[in-house]
Protein backbone atom coordinates (compact mmCIF):
# COMPACT_ATOMS: atom_id res chain seq x y z
CA UNK A 1 0.00 0.00 0.00
CA UNK A 2 1.27 3.35 -1.07
CA UNK A 3 1.16 5.36 1.87
CA UNK A 4 0.79 9.12 1.50
CA UNK A 5 0.61 12.15 3.99
CA UNK A 6 1.74 16.04 3.74
CA UNK A 7 2.14 18.09 1.08
CA UNK A 8 1.95 16.50 -2.76
CA UNK A 9 0.61 13.74 -0.92
CA UNK A 10 -1.56 13.34 -4.61
CA UNK A 11 1.29 13.47 -6.48
CA UNK A 12 3.67 10.81 -7.91
CA UNK A 13 6.92 10.96 -5.48
CA UNK A 14 9.09 13.72 -6.56
CA UNK A 15 12.30 13.11 -7.85
CA UNK A 16 15.14 14.40 -6.55
CA UNK A 17 15.50 17.59 -8.64
CA UNK A 18 12.00 18.57 -7.44
CA UNK A 19 12.94 18.03 -3.57
CA UNK A 20 15.54 20.30 -4.43
CA UNK A 21 13.00 23.13 -5.83
CA UNK A 22 10.92 22.76 -2.71
CA UNK A 23 13.66 23.05 -0.55
CA UNK A 24 14.81 26.27 -1.96
CA UNK A 25 11.16 27.82 -1.55
CA UNK A 26 11.65 27.29 2.50
CA UNK A 27 15.10 28.51 2.69
CA UNK A 28 13.49 31.64 0.31
CA UNK A 29 11.33 32.36 3.07
CA UNK A 30 13.28 31.90 5.58
CA UNK A 31 12.24 28.62 6.84
CA UNK A 32 14.39 26.08 9.11
CA UNK A 33 14.15 22.81 7.44
CA UNK A 34 14.58 19.73 9.30
CA UNK A 35 14.93 15.98 8.54
CA UNK A 36 12.82 12.99 10.23
CA UNK A 37 12.50 9.21 10.12
CA UNK A 38 10.24 6.61 11.52
CA UNK A 39 9.31 3.18 10.55
CA UNK A 40 5.61 3.13 12.39
CA UNK A 41 3.85 4.31 9.32
CA UNK A 42 0.47 5.51 11.43
CA UNK A 43 -0.87 8.68 10.41
CA UNK A 44 -1.19 9.67 14.18
CA UNK A 45 2.66 8.90 14.69
CA UNK A 46 3.51 12.71 14.91
CA UNK A 47 6.94 12.13 16.86
CA UNK A 48 9.04 11.31 14.26
CA UNK A 49 12.81 10.66 14.87
CA UNK A 50 14.97 13.55 14.20
CA UNK A 51 18.11 13.43 11.76
CA UNK A 52 20.06 15.57 13.00
CA UNK A 53 19.06 19.12 14.37
CA UNK A 54 17.17 21.54 12.44
CA UNK A 55 19.27 23.58 9.70
CA UNK A 56 19.31 26.98 10.31
CA UNK A 57 20.54 30.40 8.22
CA UNK A 58 21.23 27.67 5.33
CA UNK A 59 21.11 29.80 1.68
CA UNK A 60 21.19 26.89 -0.71
CA UNK A 61 20.10 23.23 -1.04
CA UNK A 62 22.66 22.07 -1.63
CA UNK A 63 23.54 21.05 2.35
CA UNK A 64 20.32 19.84 3.09
CA UNK A 65 20.48 17.53 0.37
CA UNK A 66 23.50 16.12 1.42
CA UNK A 67 22.01 15.74 4.77
CA UNK A 68 19.43 13.31 3.02
CA UNK A 69 21.82 11.50 1.05
CA UNK A 70 23.27 10.33 4.45
CA UNK A 71 20.06 10.10 5.86
CA UNK A 72 18.58 8.14 3.23
CA UNK A 73 22.11 5.87 3.37
CA UNK A 74 21.67 5.22 7.10
CA UNK A 75 18.03 5.26 7.20
CA UNK A 76 16.88 4.04 3.71
CA UNK A 77 13.95 1.10 4.77
CA UNK A 78 11.81 3.73 6.60
CA UNK A 79 9.78 6.77 5.72
CA UNK A 80 11.97 10.07 5.67
CA UNK A 81 10.19 13.74 5.37
CA UNK A 82 11.50 17.28 4.86
CA UNK A 83 9.84 19.74 7.15
CA UNK A 84 10.45 23.44 7.20
CA UNK A 85 9.75 25.14 10.19
CA UNK A 86 8.94 29.50 10.26
CA UNK A 87 9.51 30.70 13.19
CA UNK A 88 8.13 34.61 11.95
CA UNK A 89 6.05 35.90 14.86
CA UNK A 90 2.40 34.66 14.34
CA UNK A 91 3.53 31.24 12.43
CA UNK A 92 5.55 29.45 14.75
CA UNK A 93 5.42 26.43 13.45
CA UNK A 94 5.59 23.96 10.43
CA UNK A 95 4.71 25.59 7.23
CA UNK A 96 6.10 22.09 5.09
CA UNK A 97 5.81 18.68 5.20
CA UNK A 98 6.03 16.07 2.61
CA UNK A 99 7.53 12.77 2.56
CA UNK A 100 11.16 12.24 0.77
CA UNK A 101 11.28 8.61 1.15
CA UNK A 102 9.38 5.24 1.86
CA UNK A 103 10.61 1.19 2.40
CA UNK A 104 10.89 -1.02 -0.25
CA UNK A 105 7.83 -3.06 0.60
CA UNK A 106 4.76 -1.07 2.51
CA UNK A 107 2.31 -3.96 3.97
CA UNK A 108 -0.78 -1.18 5.15
CA UNK A 109 -3.15 -1.07 7.51
CA UNK A 110 -5.13 -3.73 8.94
CA UNK A 111 -8.73 -2.68 10.31
CA UNK A 112 -9.45 -4.08 13.80
CA UNK A 113 -12.79 -4.38 15.01
CA UNK A 114 -13.29 -5.21 19.05
CA UNK A 115 -16.64 -5.96 19.59
CA UNK A 116 -17.71 -4.45 23.32
CA UNK A 117 -20.50 -4.35 25.42
CA UNK A 118 -24.74 -4.20 23.95
CA UNK A 119 -23.23 -5.07 20.23
CA UNK A 120 -21.16 -2.20 20.29
CA UNK A 121 -17.76 -2.07 17.47
CA UNK A 122 -14.59 -0.39 18.20
CA UNK A 123 -12.35 -0.19 14.87
CA UNK A 124 -8.89 0.68 15.22
CA UNK A 125 -6.48 0.95 12.53
CA UNK A 126 -3.44 -1.02 12.82
CA UNK A 127 -0.21 -1.55 10.60
CA UNK A 128 1.01 -4.99 9.59
CA UNK A 129 4.78 -3.26 10.33
CA UNK A 130 4.31 -2.30 13.75
CA UNK A 131 3.42 -5.96 14.47
CA UNK A 132 7.27 -6.24 14.31
CA UNK A 133 10.00 -5.22 16.60
CA UNK A 134 11.42 -1.55 15.70
CA UNK A 135 14.20 -3.01 14.06
CA UNK A 136 13.46 -5.46 11.82
CA UNK A 137 9.61 -4.07 10.14
CA UNK A 138 10.50 -3.45 7.00
CA UNK A 139 12.51 -5.33 4.04
CA UNK B 1 22.25 13.07 -36.46
CA UNK B 2 20.88 16.77 -37.71
CA UNK B 3 21.66 18.56 -34.66
CA UNK B 4 25.54 16.71 -34.48
CA UNK B 5 26.09 18.11 -37.89
CA UNK B 6 25.16 21.90 -37.20
CA UNK B 7 27.37 21.67 -34.45
CA UNK B 8 29.99 20.97 -36.35
CA UNK B 9 30.53 23.13 -38.56
CA UNK B 10 28.52 26.25 -35.79
CA UNK B 11 30.77 28.60 -34.69
CA UNK B 12 31.10 30.33 -30.86
CA UNK B 13 31.63 34.09 -30.82
CA UNK B 14 33.16 34.75 -27.83
CA UNK B 15 33.70 38.25 -27.88
CA UNK B 16 29.59 38.24 -28.00
CA UNK B 17 29.50 35.84 -25.03
CA UNK B 18 31.74 38.08 -23.49
CA UNK B 19 29.97 41.40 -23.97
CA UNK B 20 26.33 39.84 -22.88
CA UNK B 21 28.20 38.65 -19.42
CA UNK B 22 28.96 41.30 -16.75
CA UNK B 23 32.93 39.94 -16.50
CA UNK B 24 34.17 42.97 -18.34
CA UNK B 25 32.43 45.50 -15.78
CA UNK B 26 33.53 42.98 -13.04
CA UNK B 27 37.42 42.66 -13.65
CA UNK B 28 37.47 46.45 -14.86
CA UNK B 29 36.05 47.01 -11.32
CA UNK B 30 38.60 45.01 -9.50
CA UNK B 31 41.32 47.02 -11.00
CA UNK B 32 40.17 50.24 -9.89
CA UNK B 33 39.65 49.71 -6.33
CA UNK B 34 42.62 46.70 -5.62
CA UNK B 35 45.66 48.70 -5.24
CA UNK B 36 48.50 46.70 -7.14
CA UNK B 37 47.88 42.76 -6.83
CA UNK B 38 48.97 41.82 -9.82
CA UNK B 39 49.16 37.65 -9.73
CA UNK B 40 46.03 37.98 -8.28
CA UNK B 41 44.33 39.81 -10.78
CA UNK B 42 46.04 37.64 -13.44
CA UNK B 43 44.53 34.45 -11.88
CA UNK B 44 41.37 35.95 -11.79
CA UNK B 45 41.34 36.68 -14.96
CA UNK B 46 42.91 33.45 -16.08
CA UNK B 47 39.59 31.96 -13.95
CA UNK B 48 37.32 34.13 -16.06
CA UNK B 49 38.80 33.33 -19.66
CA UNK B 50 38.21 29.70 -18.20
CA UNK B 51 34.69 30.23 -17.06
CA UNK B 52 33.64 32.05 -20.21
CA UNK B 53 35.48 29.07 -22.98
CA UNK B 54 33.71 26.73 -20.17
CA UNK B 55 30.50 28.35 -21.41
CA UNK B 56 30.94 28.51 -24.72
CA UNK B 57 31.80 24.77 -24.96
CA UNK B 58 28.74 23.76 -23.48
CA UNK B 59 26.63 25.81 -25.86
CA UNK B 60 28.12 22.70 -28.28
CA UNK B 61 27.23 20.33 -26.25
CA UNK B 62 30.86 19.73 -24.77
CA UNK B 63 29.91 18.66 -21.63
CA UNK B 64 32.97 18.52 -19.01
CA UNK B 65 32.86 18.68 -14.80
CA UNK B 66 33.12 21.83 -13.65
CA UNK B 67 36.46 22.75 -12.57
CA UNK B 68 37.44 22.67 -9.13
CA UNK B 69 38.05 26.40 -7.80
CA UNK B 70 39.46 25.56 -4.62
CA UNK B 71 41.94 28.34 -3.24
CA UNK B 72 44.86 29.19 -0.63
CA UNK B 73 45.76 32.71 -0.30
CA UNK B 74 48.98 33.12 1.57
CA UNK B 75 50.86 36.84 2.01
CA UNK B 76 52.39 38.78 4.78
CA UNK B 77 49.93 40.65 7.18
CA UNK B 78 47.93 44.06 5.56
CA UNK B 79 48.16 42.28 1.50
CA UNK B 80 44.66 42.32 1.04
CA UNK B 81 43.84 38.96 1.59
CA UNK B 82 40.84 38.81 3.39
CA UNK B 83 40.01 41.53 0.98
CA UNK B 84 40.36 39.56 -1.96
CA UNK B 85 38.64 36.92 -0.34
CA UNK B 86 35.35 38.31 0.49
CA UNK B 87 35.34 39.85 -2.88
CA UNK B 88 35.97 36.27 -4.82
CA UNK B 89 32.20 35.45 -3.88
CA UNK B 90 30.73 38.36 -5.53
CA UNK B 91 33.57 37.26 -8.21
CA UNK B 92 32.93 34.21 -8.62
CA UNK B 93 28.85 34.50 -8.87
CA UNK B 94 28.83 37.23 -11.53
CA UNK B 95 30.88 34.75 -13.72
CA UNK B 96 28.37 32.46 -13.45
CA UNK B 97 30.39 29.72 -11.06
CA UNK B 98 28.61 29.94 -7.69
CA UNK B 99 25.03 29.68 -7.36
CA UNK B 100 24.80 32.33 -4.91
CA UNK B 101 27.14 35.11 -3.52
CA UNK B 102 27.81 34.63 -0.37
CA UNK B 103 30.65 34.27 1.95
CA UNK B 104 30.79 32.52 5.29
CA UNK B 105 33.90 33.73 6.84
CA UNK B 106 35.46 31.23 9.78
CA UNK B 107 37.95 30.46 11.58
CA UNK B 108 39.16 27.56 13.79
CA UNK B 109 37.28 28.30 16.99
CA UNK B 110 33.97 28.04 14.46
CA UNK B 111 35.09 24.29 13.17
CA UNK B 112 36.40 22.70 15.57
CA UNK B 113 35.05 21.41 18.64
CA UNK B 114 35.80 21.32 22.40
CA UNK B 115 34.98 17.55 23.03
CA UNK B 116 34.87 14.41 21.28
CA UNK B 117 31.96 14.37 18.55
CA UNK B 118 31.71 17.86 18.82
CA UNK B 119 34.08 18.28 16.01
CA UNK B 120 31.95 16.63 12.90
CA UNK B 121 28.31 18.27 13.44
CA UNK B 122 30.22 22.07 13.86
CA UNK B 123 32.03 22.04 10.67
CA UNK B 124 29.35 20.20 8.97
CA UNK B 125 26.94 23.01 10.31
CA UNK B 126 29.59 25.32 8.80
CA UNK B 127 29.78 23.35 5.25
CA UNK B 128 25.98 23.52 5.07
CA UNK B 129 25.70 27.28 5.74
CA UNK B 130 28.87 28.31 2.87
CA UNK B 131 26.82 26.02 0.50
CA UNK B 132 26.25 27.26 -2.83
CA UNK B 133 29.10 30.24 -2.35
CA UNK B 134 31.97 30.41 -0.93
CA UNK B 135 33.43 29.43 2.73
CA UNK B 136 36.62 31.37 4.04
CA UNK B 137 39.02 30.24 6.22
CA UNK B 138 41.02 32.66 7.70
CA UNK B 139 44.21 31.46 9.76
CA UNK B 140 43.65 28.05 8.31
CA UNK B 141 47.45 26.73 9.70
CA UNK B 142 45.42 26.86 12.85
CA UNK B 143 43.80 23.86 12.26
CA UNK B 144 46.25 21.57 12.63
CA UNK B 145 48.03 21.92 15.46
CA UNK B 146 50.75 18.94 15.43
CA UNK B 147 51.95 19.28 19.09
CA UNK B 148 48.75 18.42 19.84
CA UNK B 149 48.03 14.43 18.46
CA UNK B 150 44.84 14.74 20.19
CA UNK B 151 43.52 17.91 18.76
CA UNK B 152 40.11 17.56 16.65
CA UNK B 153 41.60 19.96 13.94
CA UNK B 154 42.44 17.05 12.04
CA UNK B 155 39.09 15.52 12.30
CA UNK B 156 37.85 18.58 10.56
CA UNK B 157 40.29 18.52 8.43
CA UNK B 158 39.11 14.85 7.32
CA UNK B 159 35.41 16.25 6.86
CA UNK B 160 36.56 19.78 5.07
CA UNK B 161 38.36 17.45 2.63
CA UNK B 162 36.17 14.98 1.76
CA UNK B 163 33.07 18.08 1.30
CA UNK B 164 35.61 19.81 -1.08
CA UNK B 165 36.02 16.17 -3.09
CA UNK B 166 31.73 15.10 -3.13
CA UNK B 167 30.33 18.80 -3.56
CA UNK B 168 32.70 20.57 -5.56
CA UNK B 169 29.97 22.26 -7.63
CA UNK B 170 27.87 23.65 -4.52
CA UNK B 171 31.02 25.00 -2.60
CA UNK B 172 34.31 26.81 -2.96
CA UNK B 173 36.52 26.42 0.05
CA UNK B 174 39.20 29.68 0.26
CA UNK B 175 42.20 28.99 2.92
CA UNK B 176 43.91 31.85 4.15
CA UNK B 177 47.24 32.54 5.94
CA UNK B 178 51.04 33.97 6.32
CA UNK B 179 53.26 32.04 3.51
CA UNK B 180 55.48 30.57 6.04
CA UNK B 181 52.87 29.18 8.70
CA UNK B 182 50.94 27.71 5.56
CA UNK B 183 53.50 25.93 4.04
CA UNK B 184 53.99 23.77 7.19
CA UNK B 185 50.38 23.29 6.86
CA UNK B 186 50.19 22.30 3.44
CA UNK B 187 53.35 19.90 3.80
CA UNK B 188 51.76 18.13 6.87
CA UNK B 189 48.66 17.83 5.20
CA UNK B 190 49.32 16.93 1.55
CA UNK B 191 45.65 15.86 0.72
CA UNK B 192 44.66 19.23 1.11
CA UNK B 193 47.50 20.46 -0.88
CA UNK B 194 46.40 18.85 -3.91
CA UNK B 195 43.00 19.72 -3.66
CA UNK B 196 43.38 23.14 -3.67
CA UNK B 197 44.12 24.18 -7.54
CA UNK B 198 44.76 27.94 -7.01
CA UNK B 199 47.65 28.79 -4.73
CA UNK B 200 47.93 32.37 -4.84
CA UNK B 201 50.67 34.36 -3.57
CA UNK B 202 50.34 37.82 -2.19
CA UNK B 203 53.32 40.03 -2.45
CA UNK B 204 53.95 43.25 -0.41
CA UNK B 205 53.25 46.65 -1.55
CA UNK B 206 55.39 48.68 -3.01
CA UNK B 207 55.70 52.37 -1.77
CA UNK B 208 53.56 54.18 -4.17
CA UNK B 209 50.69 51.10 -4.08
CA UNK B 210 50.56 52.03 -0.32
CA UNK B 211 50.09 55.76 -1.30
CA UNK B 212 47.42 55.09 -3.67
CA UNK B 213 45.80 52.78 -1.23
CA UNK B 214 45.63 55.42 1.25
CA UNK B 215 43.71 57.64 -1.16
CA UNK B 216 41.28 54.93 -1.98
CA UNK B 217 41.14 54.48 1.84
CA UNK B 218 40.95 58.62 2.52
CA UNK B 219 38.30 58.63 -0.26
CA UNK B 220 35.88 56.59 0.86
CA UNK B 221 36.16 58.47 4.39
CA UNK B 222 35.51 61.56 2.61
CA UNK B 223 38.62 63.12 3.88
CA UNK B 224 40.98 64.65 1.51
CA UNK B 225 44.95 65.47 1.98
CA UNK B 226 46.00 68.55 1.44
CA UNK B 227 49.61 69.58 -1.05
CA UNK B 228 51.50 69.29 1.77
CA UNK B 229 50.56 66.18 3.53
CA UNK B 230 50.77 64.72 0.30
CA UNK B 231 54.17 64.81 0.53
CA UNK B 232 54.27 63.90 4.56
CA UNK B 233 52.78 60.77 3.45
CA UNK B 234 54.65 59.92 0.63
CA UNK B 235 57.67 60.56 3.60
CA UNK B 236 55.92 58.87 5.87
CA UNK B 237 55.09 55.60 4.45
CA UNK B 238 58.82 54.88 2.77
CA UNK B 239 59.98 55.61 6.62
CA UNK B 240 57.37 53.25 7.93
CA UNK B 241 58.06 50.38 5.86
CA UNK B 242 61.64 50.19 7.16
CA UNK B 243 60.29 49.74 11.07
CA UNK B 244 59.94 46.77 12.72
CA UNK B 245 56.19 44.95 12.38
CA UNK B 246 54.66 46.79 8.86
CA UNK B 247 51.50 45.19 8.06
CA UNK B 248 51.47 46.44 4.69
CA UNK B 249 47.92 48.23 3.93
CA UNK B 250 46.59 47.69 7.61
CA UNK B 251 49.91 49.88 8.86
CA UNK B 252 48.80 52.70 6.56
CA UNK B 253 44.96 52.21 7.69
CA UNK B 254 46.46 52.68 11.48
CA UNK B 255 48.32 55.50 10.21
CA UNK B 256 45.17 57.64 8.64
CA UNK B 257 43.04 56.71 11.88
CA UNK B 258 45.71 58.07 14.03
CA UNK B 259 46.07 60.85 11.26
CA UNK B 260 42.32 61.32 12.02
CA UNK B 261 42.35 61.28 15.50
CA UNK B 262 44.89 63.89 15.55
CA UNK B 263 43.15 66.17 13.25
CA UNK B 264 40.13 65.77 15.63
CA UNK B 265 42.22 67.58 18.05
CA UNK B 266 43.66 69.76 15.91
CA UNK B 267 40.40 71.41 15.41
CA UNK B 268 38.94 70.71 19.25
CA UNK B 269 41.65 72.81 20.55
CA UNK B 270 40.75 75.56 18.27
CA UNK B 271 37.23 75.60 19.07
CA UNK B 272 36.51 79.10 19.12
CA UNK B 273 36.63 79.61 15.35
CA UNK B 274 34.18 78.12 13.21
CA UNK B 275 34.69 75.60 10.84
CA UNK B 276 33.43 75.29 6.98
CA UNK B 277 32.87 72.35 5.38
CA UNK B 278 36.91 71.63 4.12
CA UNK B 279 38.78 72.55 7.40
CA UNK B 280 36.63 69.38 8.35
CA UNK B 281 38.00 67.30 5.65
CA UNK B 282 41.11 68.33 5.39
CA UNK B 283 44.07 66.34 6.71
CA UNK B 284 47.51 68.81 7.06
CA UNK B 285 51.09 67.63 6.90
CA UNK B 286 51.10 68.43 10.57
CA UNK B 287 48.72 65.40 11.49
CA UNK B 288 50.72 63.03 9.63
CA UNK B 289 53.97 64.69 10.75
CA UNK B 290 53.16 64.47 14.73
CA UNK B 291 53.80 60.82 14.55
CA UNK B 292 56.60 58.88 16.12
CA UNK B 293 58.30 57.73 12.74
CA UNK B 294 59.52 61.13 12.43
CA UNK B 295 61.03 60.99 16.22
CA UNK B 296 64.67 61.26 15.36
Amino acid sequence: MHLTQGQFSFLPDLTDAEIKKQIEYALKNDWAVAIEFTDDPHPRNTYWSMWGTPMFDLKDPAGIMMELKDCRANQGDKYIKIVAFDSHKGFESLRMSFLVNRPKNEPGFELVRSEAAGRKVNYALRSYATAKPAAVRYG
Amino acid sequence: MTALAAVADDRIDLEALYAESSIGETLDQLDRELVGLVPVKTRIREIAALLLVERARRSLGLEAEPPPLHMSFTGNPGTGKTTVARRMAEILHRLGYTRRDHVVSVTRDDLVGQYIGHTAPKTKDVLKKAMGGVLFIDEAYYLYRPENERDYGQESIEILLQVMEDNRDDLVVILAGYKDRMDTFFKSNPGMASRIAHHIDFPDYAADELFRIAELMVGTMNYRFDSEAVSALRDYIVRRMEQPRFANARSIRNALDRARLRQANRLFADRCRLLDRTALQTITAADIRASRVFAP
